[in-house]
C-alpha cells in the first residue's frame, strides 16, 4: 500500500546507518510469516524464470477446436481458454510479465521518487517548495484516476500503463524520502560534511542516501504487490497489455465474460495474482519489521492492564510472615522484586525492596535514574508495563492485603480510591482529547458513583483547591491550553479526588521550571496534610525530599542501600553512596568543598555485580564488598545501611 | 473551529487550482493534433478547424487555460463528439452513482476496518488478532475486480441472492430498495480493500496509543478497561485514523473504475474506461476533473472531522 509505505519510509529513515546489518537476512528468515512469503515467492519466481525451458505449449497459439477445456484435461493441466490456448502456459508467461512489470515499476517509482525527495530535502528553500507543491497537486487526485488520465493521453498499452502507474506512485516515495531525509539533513554530522567541503553529489550519495536507504527498501518492497495489482487492473480494463500478449490482469479480463460458462478461465489467474501479492506482502512486511527499529524490538506489544506477577507461593519464598503491624499500614513492601525481560537479558529493576508507610507519613525514595525508584512506585498498583515487566518476588501489602496477587477488578477499586498517583510529566500524562474537568470528574464518578453533573461540580471545587483561577472556566479547558504548572495542579487534583489514604508522587515536579516546582510541591504537601493522606515521594533531589518527608530510602541498582529518618540520614549518612549523593547537593550560602560528582555510571540492572552494586564506583571499596550479599543492617534506631563497613 | 474551517477552505483554493492545471494540461500533452484526437478518426478538416477555434487550441497555453477555466466556471466542459452531448451533462449524470457507490463502500470500510482494528489490538496475539491479520493480508493482496467476479459468481449466478449488475438509473424503475439490492455486492467488493488497510492502521494506532502515559494515568485512576480502551485510547487512535479514511476515499473513487466495470454500474468510472477506449478526451478530462474535485472536498471534510475530535488542531 503506497500510502502506508510512504509513512513507513518517514518512520524508518531515522534508523540511521547500518540499520541493515548482516543479521537482517537471518532475522528475516527467522520471521515465520516472512519465510512463508519467501518460499512462496521463491517458487513462483523459479517457475517463471524457468518458463523458456519448461515443456509448455506456446502461449499464443490458438486451437478453436480445443476451446474451453476444463482443468485437468489431458495435455492441458489447467484447461484451455476461449480460443483454445493452454492456460497453464499463458499463466506462467503472464505471471512472468506481471512480475517483471511490478518489480520494474516499483523500482522506477522508488528511484525517481527518492531522487526528488532527496533533492528537495537537501536543497531546501525554493526547490523544496516547488517540488513538494507539485507533489501535493499530484496527490490531490484519486490515485487510479490520474493513471487513467495518463493512459487516456498516451493511449492503451502495457508500457503506457506501467508509465502511468510509475507516475502516480512517485509522489508517495518523494514525500516519504523527503521526510526521512529532512531529519538527517538537520543533524550535526550533515553540517560537518558540508563544512568539510565535500561535493553535493558526494554528500548525497555517501551521507544522506545510506540513512534513508532502509526506508526506501521498505517502501519498494511493500509497493511491488500493489503495483502488480494496479497494472493487472489496467490490463483487466483493456488499457494495459494488448492481445494476444497477456499479463495476469489481461487473462482475468478475458475470463470475465466467460464467468458462467467456464469460471476457471477467470478464477485461475486471480488465484495466481493473489498468491503473488501475498508472497510479496509477507516479505515486504517482514523486511519492514527487520529494518524499522521501532517495530524491531517488538516495541508495539500491547501493555496489559495490570503488571504480571509470579504466583504468591513463589514470590513469598524465603519471606517470613508479615507482622501484625502490617494490617494498619497503607503500604508495606516486603522484598519486592520487579524484572524486565527483553530478549535474553533480564533487568532486575527492583531487586528486593522493603519499605513501609504509616498512616499520614511522608516517605521519600531518592536515587539516580535507573535506580529502580519509579519501577518500585509503579509496582504498587500493578502499573509497570507488562510485557516486559513482571513482579517476580515479594509482597505489596495494603492493610495486609497482597496487591501483587490481586485481581484486576480489586486493583481497580484501590487505584485512585485508596492509593492515587501523581505522575512525572503532566504534558504526556493527561489525555489531550478530554477537558481537564472531565479527567478529574471521571475518577470521582468511578469511585463514588456520583452523577455526571455532581462529579463535575466536585471537580471544579478540587480545581479551586489546587489554586487554579477561574476553576469553573478552566474545567472545560483542554490540557494543551494550560501551563505546565497548571497541568500538574490538575494532576494533583486527580490524585486528591477521592481522598486517598496514600498518594504516590513520582518526580511530580521534574518537568516543571524551578519557581513552579516549589509552589506545586508546597501545594501537594499542604493538601495531603489537611486530608491526612500518606505520601510516597519519588525524587532524585535530596533537597526536596528533606523538605517534604519524614523518612527517606536511598536506592541504588534496584535496592535500598540506606534508610532512616530524614534528619538522621542527612546528618549522619552511613552508606558511601548516600554520602556522595549528599555531596552533590549544593547548599546556598554555605562555603564548603566544591560539588564532587560521583565518578562512573550506575550499573545496568541486567548485569549487577555481586555484593554491593556501588562498589565499582566507591572510593572505599574492599575485596569483601564484592564477595556476597550484604544485609541492610541497623546503625541507629530506625536507621539502616547496606554496607560492609557498617557491620564492622 | 471557525478558524480551522476558514484556514482549510483557503487551503483548498490552491489545490483546486493545481488540479485544474494538471487536468487542463492533459489535452496539451496529447501527441499530435489535439483537435484531431478530440474528434476521433472520422474528423473532417472543417470539424478540426472548428474545434481548434472553439477551444482556442491555436493560442498560447496560458490563454487556452484562461478560456478553459472561464467556460468551466460556467459549467461548460466542452462537448463529447462521440456521445454527441455536453460533457458536463454526461458527467453529472454519472457522478451520483459513483458517489453513492464509493460513499457506501467507504462507510462500510470505515466501520468494519475500525471495529476489526480495535478488536485485533485489544486481543493482540490472541486468535481474533491472528484471524484478522491473516484476513487483512488476503484482503490487501486480492485484486478487487477479481473479488467482484467471485462475488458475482457465487451470490449472483450460483445462489441467485442478489442482482449482479444491470443498474441503469439510480432511482429508476425499481425504487430505492432495488438500488440498495444492486448496491450490495459492488459496495462490499470496493470496501474490502479499504477495510483491510484501515484494520492495519487502526490496530497499529491503538497499540501505539495504549502505550501512552495518559493511558497509564487512566488506569491509575481505577477506570475500567472498557473506559480506558474506548474513551481514552480509542479517541486518540481515531485522530490518526481519520486522515487515512480521507486517503481511502481516493482509493475508493479510483477503485470504483474496476468495480463499475465488473458490475456494470452506471458511474463515472465505467464512463472513463469507455471514453478512453473511444479516445473521447474531453469526456475523460471532465470526468477526472469532477472526481478529483469531489476527492479534494472529501479530504476537506475529513480534515474538519479531525478538528472536531482533536482540540489541539482547532487552536493550532
Amino acid at each position: 500500500m503506497s500510502a502506508t509505505a510512504a509513512a513507513t519510509i518517514a518512520v524508518a529513515a531515522p534508523a540511521g546507518r547500518g540499520a541493515a546489518r548482516p543479521s537482517a537476512w537471518s532475522r528475516l528468515t527467522h520471521n515465520r510469516m516472512a519465510s512463508i512469503g519467501l518460499v512462496l515467492l521463491g517458487i513462483i519466481v523459479a517457475i517463471v524464470l524457468a518458463a523458456p525451458i519448461l515443456p509448455l505449449a506456446p502461449p499464443n497459439v490458438t486451437h478453436i477446436a480445443q476451446r474451453l477445456h476444463a482443468p485437468l484435461t489431458p495435455g492441458h493441466l489447467l484447461g484451455t481458454d476461449q480460443v483454445g490456448r493452454d492456460i497453464l502456459s499463458r499463466l506462467i508467461w503472464g505471471t512472468r510479465l506481471s512480475l517483471a512489470v511490478g518489480v520494474f515499476a516499483a523500482l522506477a517509482a522508488g528511484f525517481i521518487g527518492s531522487v526528488i525527495g532527496l533533492l528537495a530535502a537537501y536543497r531546501g528553500g525554493l526547490a523544496d517548495t516547488l517540488l513538494m507543491r507539485g507533489i501535493d497537486m499530484l496527490m490531490a487526485f484519486p490515485y487510479l484516476l490520474l493513471a487513467l488520465a495518463i493512459v487516456a493521453v498516451l493511449g492503451p498499452g502495457l508500457l503506457h500503463a506501467m508509465l502511468a502507474i510509475i507516475v502516480v506512485n512517485v509522489p508517495f516515495f518523494a514525500r516519504g524520502v523527503r521526510g526521512g531525509a529532512l531529519s538527517v539533513v538537520r543533524t550535526d554530522f550533515m553540517a560537518a560534511a558540508r563544512l568539510s567541503g565535500l561535493s553535493d553529489m558526494r554528500i548525497l550519495l555517501t551521507e544522506l542516501l545510506p540513512n534513508v536507504l532502509p526506508g526506501i527498501v521498505i517502501g519498494v518492497s511493500t509497493t511491488i504487490g500493489w503495483m502488480i495489482l494496479e497494472t493487472a487492473g489496467l490490463s483487466f480494463l483493456g488499457l494495459g497489455a494488448q492481445p494476444p500478449q497477456a499479463d495476469l490482469g489481461g487473462m482475468l479480463g478475458e475470463g470475465r465474460n466467460l464467468l458462467q460458462v467456464a469460471p476457471h478461465v477467470a478464477t485461475i489467474p486471480g488465484i495466481v495474482i493473489l498468491l503473488l501479492a501475498i508472497g510479496i506482502n509477507l516479505v515486504g512486511d517482514g523486511l519492514r519489521d527487520v529494518l524499522d527499529p521501532k517495530l524491531k524490538s517488538g516495541g508495539l506489544a500491547r501493555f496489559y492492564p495490570v503488571t504480571d506477577a509470579a504466583p504468591g507461593a513463589q514470590r513469598r519464598r524465603g519471606l517470613d510472615l508479615p507482622g501484625e503491624a502490617a494490617a494498619r499500614l497503607p503500604l508495606a513492601l516486603r522484598g519486592l522484586r520487579t524484572e524486565f525481560r527483553v530478549g535474553r537479558s533480564v533487568y532486575a529493576a527492583v531487586g528486593g525492596v522493603d519499605l513501609s508507610i504509616a498512616p499520614g507519613e511522608a516517605v521519600g525514595v531518592v536515587g539516580e535514574s535507573g535506580s529502580g525508584k519509579t519501577v518500585t512506585a509503579l509496582s504498587v498498583l500493578g502499573l509497570v508495563a507488562t510485557p516486559p515487566g513482571r513482579i517476580v518476588g515479594g509482597e505489596i501489602l495494603h492493610h495486609g492485603e497482597d496487591l501483587a496477587g490481586a485481581s484486576l477488578a480489586r486493583l481497580q477499586e484501590i487505584r485512585g480510591r485508596r492509593i492515587a498517583y501523581v505522575f512525572q510529566d503532566p504534558q504526556t500524562t493527561l489525555n489531550p482529547l478530554l477537558p481537564v474537568g472531565e479527567q478529574i470528574a471521571e475518577t470521582i464518578r468511578r469511585h463514588q458513583g456520583l452523577r455526571r453533573a455532581e462529579a463535575m461540580r466536585r471537580a471544579i471545587v478540587l480545581l479551586d483547591s489546587v489554586h487554579i483561577p477561574d476553576a469553573a472556566e478552566k474545567a472545560r479547558a483542554w490540557p494543551h491550553e494550560l501551563s505546565g504548572g497548571q497541568r500538574q495542579r490538575v494532576g494533583i487534583a486527580i490524585a486528591l479526588a477521592n481522598d486517598p489514604e496514600l498518594i504516590i508522587a513520582d518526580e511530580p515536579t521534574t518537568a516543571l521550571d524551578v519557581t513552579t516546582q516549589a509552589q506545586v510541591l508546597k501545594l501537594l504537601n499542604e493538601l495531603r496534610r489537611q486530608r491526612g493522606a500518606a505520601l510516597l515521594f519519588i525524587s532524585h533531589d535530596f533537597g526536596v525530599i528533606a523538605e517534604l518527608c519524614d523518612r527517606v530510602h536511598v536506592m541504588y541498582g534496584g535496592r535500598v542501600v540506606e534508610s532512616g529518618p530524614v534528619a538522621e540520614v542527612l546528618g549522619r549518612p552511613r552508606h558511601p553512596y548516600t554520602q556522595r549523593l549528599l555531596a552533590c547537593v549544593p547548599e546556598l550560602g554555605r562555603r564548603g568543598p566544591p560539588i564532587a560528582p560521583i565518578p562512573g555510571l550506575p550499573p545496568s540492572t541486567d548485569a549487577l555485580p555481586p555484593g554491593c552494586a556501588f562498589a565499582p564506583r566507591c572510593a572505599l571499596a574492599e575485596a569483601r564488598c564484592s564477595a556476597g550479599d550484604i544485609a541492610l543492617l541497623p546503625v541507629a534506631p530506625g536507621h539502616a545501611a547496606r554496607c560492609v563497613r557498617v557491620a564492622a | 473551529m471557525a478558524g480551522l474551517i476558514l484556514r482549510r477552505l483557503l487551503m483548498v483554493v490552491p489545490v483546486l487550482f493545481g488540479v485544474s492545471v494538471i487536468v487542463f494540461l492533459v489535452i496539451s500533452l496529447i501527441p499530435g493534433d489535439p483537435a484531431r484526437a478530440i474528434l476521433g478518426t472520422f474528423a473532417t478538416p472543417a470539424n478540426i478547424a472548428e474545434v481548434t477555434r472553439q477551444l482556442g487550441l491555436d493560442r498560447p497555453l496560458p490563454v487556452q487555460y484562461i478560456i478553459w477555466v472561464g467556460k468551466l466556471l460556467h459549467g461548460d466542459l466542452g462537448r463529447s463528439y462521440i456521445l454527441h452531448k455536453p460533457v458536463a451533462e454526461e458527467v453529472m449524470e454519472r457522478l451520483m452513482p459513483t458517489l453513492l457507490l464509493a460513499g457506501t463502500a467507504l462507510v462500510l470500510a470505515s466501520i468494519a476496518g475500525i471495529l476489526l482494528g480495535v478488536v485485533a489490538a485489544v486481543r493482540q496475539n490472541g486468535w481474533q488478532d491472528k484471524l484478522i491479520t491473516v484476513t487483512v493480508l488476503i484482503g490487501i493482496s486480492t485484486p478487487s475486480f477479481w473479488l467482484g467476479m467471485l462475488l458475482i459468481f457465487w451470490f449472483g449466478v450460483r445462489l441467485e441472492w442478489l442482482p449482479v449488475g444491470g443498474m441503469r438509473e439510480l432511482f429508476g424503475g425499481g425504487g430505492a430498495l432495488d438500488t440498495a439490492r444492486h448496491l450490495v455486492l459492488p459496495a462490499v467488493t470496493l470496501a474490502a480493500v479499504a477495510a483491510a488497510v484501515l484494520v492495519r492502521l487502526t490496530r497499529g494506532a491503538m497499540l501505539e496509543v495504549l502505550r501512552q502515559d495518559y493511558v497509564r494515568t487512566a488506569r491509575a485512576k481505577g477506570l475500567t478497561e472498557r473506559r480506558v480502551i474506548y474513551v481514552h485510547a480509542f479517541r486518540n487512535a481515531l485522530v490518526g485514523v481519520i486522515p487515512v479514511i480521507g486517503l481511502q476515499a481516493g482509493f475508493a473513487l479510483g477503485g470504483a473504475v474496476y468495480i463499475e466495470t465488473v458490475f456494470q454500474w452506471p458511474g463515472i468510472g465505467r464512463m472513463l474506461v469507455s471514453a478512453i477506449s473511444t479516445r473521447d478526451i474531453l469526456l475523460v478530462q471532465g470526468g477526472v476533473l469532477v472526481v478529483a474535485t469531489a476527492y479534494v472536498l472529501i479530504n476537506l471534510l475529513t480534515d474538519l472531522a479531525q478538528g472536531l475530535l482533536d482540540p489541539r488542531l482547532r487552536d493550532a
